[in-house]
C-alpha cells in the first residue's frame, strides 16, 4: 500500500482525527484519484492514518496509508494533485511505496511550548531541568476506564528545556509513541500538577519527527 | 504569543467549527473591498452550513466586485461562556475580524425559535440590539428567509427585511449600500432609498396602532414606504446563479453532502404548510442544467453523496430523465444519490428500487392525520391505500423499518381522528406480518406526533392552537392505544410549539418578550440541551404579554393581521376560500389537475407557472 507523509498546521490543527479521514477521502476524489474501498457490508474508502493526532496539536510527520484503483499515477503527481485539493494547513510532503511496518514506529520527537503572559519566572528553566531529572513523575491520565496514574519518566528518552523568548519556555523531548504511548501534553500536565507556580498561561504542542526504536527516522 | 481565540479553542467541543479555513472558503484582500458583509446564521455551524439558501447567497455576494461576504454562526454554549469570560467579541470565520467592524450584518431566518439567537449573536458581537440605537451606516442589520414573511416580532431589531428569493435583490441592496457609503449618506437616507427597492420592508417606516381588545387597528406607512411589499422571486432558475464551488466543511455537519434544488414552489397545497403556499409559484429547472450542476458540484467538492431537494421531489416533471442520467454517473463514481420526500406512486417505487442498489434508506410517511376525513380537511392527499400498498411492497422487498409523522391539534380534530392514527399503525403491522420476506429482525414502527402550529400565509393562519393540556391529553390517549412492542412513539414537547405559534403569528409587542427572554438567558431554544421554558414564561410576565392571545385565541377573518402588508403571491381571498373548503372537508386538487387560482402566478412576468 502506498503511504504519504503530510503536515498539519495553522487552523487545520483543529480538525479531529475522524474529520481528517473524511477530508482526505474527499480530497482524493477532488484530485481525481479513485480510492479502493474496503470489502463488507458498509464499504469505506481505504485510507488510514498511523498515529491519531490530538485536536489542537501541530505536526510535520503524519503518515497516511491509502490504496488507489484506476490508471497508475506517479508519486509526485499524487502529491501535487492532492495538495491542490487539500485545505490550508494540510500539505502532503512526500508520497512513496513500501513504507515500513507501522508496528516498528516507536519514538516521537515533540516540542511543548509554555507561554507566560507576565514573563518567564527567574530560574524557571533550571527548576524544570531539575524536575525532569527525577526518577519518577506520576501524572493522572484519563483513559476509557477512568483516571489512572501514569509515570511519565520511563517514557521520556531525552528532554531539552530552553528559554525561547522572555515569555516562552520550549521543552523538546523524545518520547515513546507506541506501546506504551505518552501524550506530550502530559509533560505540561506534570508541571501544572507538581510545580503549580510554573503553570503556563497557555501550553501547546507540536510533533516534529518519528523514529523506530533505534532512533532511525521512520517512514 | 498565541491569540485569544486559539487559546480558547482547546477547551471547547468541535473547535473546527469556529476557525474557517475550509475548502472553497472565499478570502479577499480587505484593501480591494468596499462593502464587508457578516452573513449570520442564527444557529450552530452544523445547521447553518447545511442551509442551501445561505450557500447560494454567500456565492452571490462574493461574486460582486468590491464586496466580501463572510460567515458567522451561533457559538455553542461552552464557546459562548468562554467568549463572555474572556471578553472575545463574535468574529466572522473567513477573516476572524469582529462582526462589529462590518458594514452590513445579514441574517437568514428559517425558524421562529432561533429569534433569541439573533439577539444573542448581536450581543456577543457587541452591536446594539435595537435598530434605533445603531445610528450610522455602519452595522446595518438586515434579514431574509421564510420567517421574514411575518417580520413583526423582530421589527425593533432589524433595520430592514428582504422578502422572498435573494439572488437578485441582494446585489441590488449591496450596490445601493456601496453608493451610500461612498457618498456618506445618513442611515435614514439609506433606509428611505432601500425601501424603494421592490421586496424591501423597513419596519420603522410603518406605524402600528391597536384596538382596545388588543387586535391590530391599523398599519400606516410613512416616508413614502409602500402599503404592500411583494416578495421577490427568480423566474428563470436555469439561468439563475447557482454555486457549484461550494464550501466543503472540514468537520461533520447535519447535511454532509452535495445538495441540488430541482425546482421551487409546490403543487400540493397542504393547508397547514407555510412553504407550500409562500414559495409559490412553481418554477422548474431543466434536467440538463441539473445534471451539469450535479456533476460540477460533485467533482469540485469530492462529496460521496448528493441529494435532490425540493418541497416535493416526486412532483419534479423531469425526475425520471434526471435520475436516469444520474444513476449511472453515481454508480461509476461511488456516489450515493438520495431522493427525499418521494410520494407513494408507481414511478417512485421503481426509483426506490433502483436507488436501493446504491444504498438502502428508510421508509418514511407523513400522513399528518389519522383519518381520511381529517386528511381531506388538511388537503393531504395521501390515502390509506397508498400507504399500505407502499408498505406491503417495501416489506416484501426486505424493509422492516417505518417512520410515520402526524400532527395533533389540527382544525376539527376529534378523538376519533387521534385513534385513527393507532388504527393505521396496526394495519401497517398487519401488512408486515402478511408480507415481510424476513421476519427475523422484527418490525420497528416509529410514530411521532407534532403539536400543530398555525402559520401565516396559509389557509390555517386564523386557526386556534389547542391548549397544551389538550394536546398532552391527545398524546396520552394515543399512547394508551399502542399495545404492540414494535411501536416506538415520540411526541414533541408542547412548550416549544406553543412559543413557535406565538413567534409565527406575533406582532410588534412580542419584540420586548424576545429581548427579555434572551436577557434572562434564553438561546439555542431549538436545542433540548438549552431550551428553558421558564425564561419565556418569566419574559411574558415581565412584559405583560399574554401568550394565549397569539395561540388559543385564534384570529378573526375580518381582523387586520400583522403580516397583511406582506404579499407572498397567494391572495387572502384564496386562503379564505381554502379555509372554507377545509371546514367542508373537501379537497382541492393539486395544481397539475387544475389551477385553483391562488394568485401566485401573477408574480411571473416572463414565464408561466410550471404547476
Amino acid at each position: 500500500m502506498p503511504r504519504l507523509l503530510f503536515e498539519k498546521k495553522g487552523s487545520a490543527v483543529w480538525i479531529s482525527h475522524l474529520d481528517l479521514m473524511r477530508l482526505f477521502q474527499r480530497a482524493f476524489k477532488r484530485a481525481g484519484l479513485l480510492l479502493t474501498h474496503t470489502q463488507g457490508f458498509n464499504p469505506r474508502p481505504s485510507v488510514s492514518i498511523a498515529l491519531p493526532l490530538s485536536v489542537g496539536v501541530e505536526s510535520s510527520c503524519e503518515l497516511l496509508d491509502f490504496d488507489l484503483c484506476g490508471d497508475p499515477v506517479s508519486d509526485a503527481e499524487i502529491r501535487d494533485r492532492l495538495n491542490d485539493a487539500l485545505v490550508d494547513g494540510v500539505r502532503v510532503l512526500e508520497v512513496y511505496d513500501n513504507g515500513r511496518k507501522l508496528r516498528d514506529l516507536s519514538l516521537l520527537r515533540c516540542a511543548v511550548s509554555l507561554e507566560y503572559d507576565a514573563g518567564v519566572l527567574e530560574g524557571a528553566v533550571e527548576r524544570l531541568k531539575g524536575f525532569f531529572a527525577a526518577d519518577s513523575i506520576v501524572v493522572p491520565k484519563r483513559t476509557k476506564n477512568g483516571v489512572q496514574d501514569q509515570d511519565i519518566i520511563p517514557m521520556i528518552r531525552q528532554i531539552m528545556i530552553t528559554l525561547k523568548d522572555e515569555n516562552t519556555i520550549q521543552i523538546e523531548a523524545l518520547v515513546c509513541c507506541q506501546n506504551p504511548t505518552l501524550n506530550p501534553m502530559q509533560i505540561s500536565a506534570a508541571i501544572d500538577l507538581h510545580l503549580p507556580d510554573l503553570k503556563a498561561d497557555f501550553a501547546s504542542c507540536r510533533r516534529i519527527e518519528i523514529y523506530d526504536s533505534q532512533e532511525m527516522i521512520f517512514r | 504569543m498565541t491569540n485569544l481565540l486559539q487559546r480558547l479553542l482547546p477547551a471547547v467541543q468541535k473547535p473546527a467549527r469556529y476557525t474557517g479555513g475550509e475548502f472553497n472558503e472565499i478570502k479577499k484582500d480587505p484593501c480591494d473591498v468596499r462593502v464587508r458583509v457578516a452573513f449570520c446564521f442564527p444557529d450552530t455551524y452544523e445547521i447553518g452550513m447545511s442551509n442551501v439558501g445561505m450557500r447560494i447567497l454567500y456565492g452571490v455576494m462574493n461574486e460582486m466586485d468590491g464586496v466580501w461576504c463572510e460567515r458567522v454562526f451561533a457559538p455553542w454554549g461552552d464557546m459562548e461562556q468562554a467568549m463572555r469570560e474572556n471578553d472575545l467579541p463574535l468574529w466572522a470565520l473567513e477573516s476572524q475580524d469582529p462582526v462589529k467592524d462590518f458594514d452590513m450584518i445579514a441574517f437568514t431566518i428559517g425558524y421562529e425559535m432561533c429569534y433569541t439567537n439573533i439577539l444573542n449573536m448581536l450581543s456577543l458581537a457587541k452591536v446594539p440590539l435595537h435598530s434605533k440605537d445603531r445610528s450610522g451606516l455602519k452595522n446595518i442589520v438586515f434579514a431574509g428567509g421564510v420567517c421574514a414573511f411575518n417580520p413583526e416580532p423582530l421589527a425593533d431589531f432589524i433595520d430592514f427585511f428582504s422578502l422572498g428569493e435573494g439572488e437578485e435583490i441582494t446585489p441590488e441592496i449591496l450596490s445601493l449600500y456601496d453608493r451610500a457609503k461612498a457618498e456618506g449618506w445618513t442611515k435614514e437616507r439609506f433606509l428611505e432609498a432601500v425601501s424603494k427597492i421592490p421586496g424591501i420592508y423597513v419596519p420603522s417606516f410603518y406605524e402600528h396602532t391597536y384596538n382596545e381588545d388588543g387586535t391590530l387597528e391599523a398599519v400606516t406607512p410613512k416616508k413614502g414606504a409602500p402599503e404592500v411589499v411583494t416578495k421577490r422571486i427568480i423566474e428563470d432558475l436555469d439561468n439563475a446563479y447557482y454555486p457549484t464551488k461550494m464550501i466543503v466543511p472540514s468537520t461533520e455537519i447535519v447535511h454532509d453532502r452535495a445538495n441540488l434544488e430541482v425546482f421551487r414552489g409546490c403543487i400540493r397545497g397542504c393547508r397547514f404548510c407555510q412553504a407550500g403556499f409562500s414559495c409559490r409559484p412553481v418554477r422548474k429547472k431543466s434536467a440538463e442544467v441539473l445534471y451539469r450542476q450535479a456533476v460540477e458540484t460533485l467533482e469540485d467538492s469530492g462529496h460521496n453523496e448528493i441529494t435532490l431537494s425540493s418541497l416535493s421531489t416526486s412532483d419534479y416533471r423531469e425526475l425520471k430523465r434526471l435520475t436516469d442520467a444520474m444513476i449511472p454517473y453515481c454508480e461509476d463514481n461511488r456516489v450515493s444519490l438520495s431522493v427525499p420526500s418521494l410520494r407513494a406512486d408507481n414511478f417512485s417505487r421503481e426509483l426506490m428500487q433502483k436507488l436501493q442498489t446504491l444504498r438502502k434508506s428508510g421508509l418514511t410517511f407523513a400522513p399528518e392525520a389519522g383519518t381520511q376525513r381529517l386528511r381531506d380537511v388538511i388537503n393531504k392527499n395521501l390515502t390509506e391505500e397508498e400507504i399500505l400498498t407502499t408498505c406491503a411492497n417495501a416489506f416484501s422487498g426486505g424493509w422492516n423499518n417505518v417512520k410515520l409523522y402526524f400532527m395533533l391539534g389540527l382544525p376539527t380534530e376529534t378523538d376519533e381522528d387521534v385513534l385513527g392514527i393507532a388504527e393505521l399503525v396496526y394495519k401497517i403491522i398487519q401488512s408486515w406480518k402478511e408480507n415481510a420476506s424476513n421476519k427475523k429482525r422484527g418490525l420497528r414502527v416509529h410514530v411521532a406526533t407534532a403539536y400543530f402550529v398555525p402559520k401565516p400565509h396559509t389557509p390555517f393562519q386564523w386557526e386556534k392552537q389547542i391548549t397544551t393540556e389538550e394536546y398532552l391529553r391527545r398524546c396520552r390517549l394515543l399512547k394508551s392505544h399502542f399495545y404492540s412492542k414494535s411501536i416506538e412513539y415520540n411526541y414533541h414537547t408542547p412548550d416549544l410549539s406553543r412559543l413557535e405559534a406565538v413567534m409565527a403569528r406575533g406582532d410588534r409587542r412580542i419584540g420586548p418578550v424576545i429581548e427579555e427572554a434572551a436577557r434572562r438567558g434564553a438561546r439555542l431554544d431549538g436545542w433540548d440541551e438549552y431550551f428553558n421554558y421558564q425564561h419565556w414564561l418569566d419574559a411574558f410576565e415581565a412584559c405583560g404579554v399574554d401568550a394565549d392571545f397569539y395561540t388559543v385565541r385564534g384570529y378573526g377573518e375580518d381582523e387586520l393581521l400583522p403580516w397583511d402588508m406582506i404579499d407572498v403571491g397567494v391572495t387572502k381571498t384564496f386562503l379564505l376560500r381554502e379555509r372554507k373548503q377545509a371546514y367542508g372537508e373537501s379537497v382541492t386538487p393539486d395544481c397539475r389537475h387544475g389551477c385553483s387560482g391562488c394568485g401566485a402566478n401573477k408574480l411571473l412576468k416572463e414565464v408561466r407557472c410550471d404547476a
